[in-house]
Formats: structure tokens, sequence, C-alpha cells
């Protein structure tokens, strides 16, 4: 039988520099990417998406991917739509942050004691999100 | 104190996938919160991309300072694309062939070479800064 690529999953993350959910985003993604699960996900790099990195592109248009934004400008969400193909899942950090009635974070370059919830709570996010696209259930 | 339209663009690269771009993110919030805040403006690349126009505005406004974490030089290629003008154009691959000694690692955290190879970027930074603002924004 021939060995077939294994399918993953790409995380996209905002990043965005002027909030502290764009970090929060950033360090979700890398936590999802590097501990929660490194087997089943790739990150794609947003800026170089969006200013023509066919491969990255390629991959979107194949493979499912998340969007993980920071605020309601969905800027992960919006340019991956529009320059590959739409997310199968999209997670917005401040929906999450309402939802969960978590404290507001505070730093965009060190992230406070809330920040770090929202990251832990954000990769779990994306982590069951990865889950369902992949068929795996709960684990 | 000068309006947001009359300071120095700082557009760091937004890439999560290695320590580069977190050393250009770090260089830039050096400038901005530490050094020079009333002389620069964080601009989030992400936003600039998808049409943001306040941060759109500050670039077609203000001279720039991108910082590019690899060849691909997407916060260059997109200060460009938004129709603004790039002053100078930082590399940390420049900084890394200047201080061969420090091996920057980490993303969600650099090392200490990382950090101090931000701060020796940030300082080559505050230095364009400087004259920018000496000769004028026009310069």
């Amino acid at each position: 039988m021939p060995e077939l690529p294994r399918k993953k999953v790409g995380i996209i993350a905002c990043s965005g520099e002027e909030l502290p959910e764009g970090t929060i985003t950033r360090l979700a993604a890398l936590r999802v990417l590097h501990q929660v699960r490194p087997e089943d996900t790739v990150t794609i790099c947003l800026p170089l998406f969006l200013a023509g990195g066919e491969g990255d592109r390629n991959f979107a248009r194949f493979y499912p991917t998340i969007a993980v934004d920071g605020c309601e400008k969905r800027c992960a969400f919006r340019g991956t739509e529009k320059y590959s193909n739409r997310p199968a899942a999209g997670i917005v950090v401040t929906d999450l942050i309402a939802q969960h009635g978590l404290d507001q974070p505070h730093g965009c370059r060190k992230l406070d004691a809330a920040g770090m919830k929202a990251v832990e709570l954000t990769a779990q996010e994306v982590a069951d999100t990865v889950d369902e696209l992949l068929g795996k259930g709960l684990r | 104190m000068r309006s947001s339209s009359h300071k120095v663009a700082i557009v760091p690269c937004s890439g999560i996938g290695k320590p580069y771009g977190t050393v250009s993110r770090v260089a830039a919030y050096q400038v901005t919160e530490d050094d020079r805040p009333e002389l620069t403006r964080l601009v989030p690349l992400a936003l600039l991309v998808m049409g943001d126009e306040e941060y759109g505005r500050i670039v077609t406004e203000s001279p720039a300072i991108t910082i590019d974490g690899c060849p691909q030089a997407c916060a260059t290629k997109m200060v460009q694309q938004s129709g603004g003008r790039v002053a100078h154009e930082c590399s940390v691959l420049g900084a890394v062939r200047s201080h061969r000694d420090l091996k920057p690692q980490g993303i969600a955290e650099l090392n200490e070479d990382g950090e101090k190879l931000a701060n020796a970027l940030a300082q080559e930074i505050n230095a364009m800064i400087d004259a920018l603002t000496v000769a004028g924004p026009d310069k």
C-alpha cells in the first residue's frame, strides 16, 4: 500500500502586535504546534501567506485550517479566505475571554497572568477543533 | 509630543515559525515602548495588509522602518504595497551577520542571545529614528 501524506490542520494566528490578544494567538498557536498536537498541526506564517507565499496558500487550499484571531477584525480569517480558501474554523480570543468570563489580559510584550490563562484556554479550544476536524473526537 | 501621523512607523515581521520573527518583534517593542515611544508608532502587519484605514494612513503619511525576519521581506513588501515609504529596511539576518557570536533560539521566548540580538537591532533602529526625526519626517 502506498503511504499517503498524513492529514494535518494548519493554524493561522493573527499575531497582532498591537494587542495582548494578538500575543495570545501567537503563544496559543505555538503551544498547540509544539506541545499539545505536534503530530497533527502545522502553523502558517500569516505575513508570508498574505505577501504571496504560494506554498502556504496551497496548503490552505487543500488542507483544513483554523484561523486564530485576537479581535473582531479577524485579519487571519479574512486574509485566509481572501487569498486561499475559507478556514474550516475560526476562533476569536476576545469572544473566548468574554464567554469564559476571564479577566482582561494585559501586556503585548509580556502577558500577565490573565493573558497566560487566555493562552491556555485558546490552545485548548484550538486543540479540540483540530480533533474535530480530524475526526478524532474528544481525547 | 508628535501626532501619530508624524511619528516613524515601525513595522516588524509577524512570523511565528522561527526565532528571527521573534527577534524582530522584541526589537520593535523595545523601540516603541522603551526607547523612542514619543517618536514612533508600532504598525501590525496583518492589519496593514488587510486594509485597515488607520494603519494605512500612518504608513502613507509617515516614514516607515521595516524589520524583516527572513529574506521574503514581508514587512517591507507590505508597506510598499500599501503605498507607504520605507525609509529604512532592517533585517534580522543582517543583525545576525553583524553579531556572529549571538545564536538566537526560542520562538515563544527568546534565549539570552536572542534578547541581545534584539537589543542590538533596536539600537540600530534608534539611530535611524534619530536621524529621521532630526532631518524631519519628509527627509
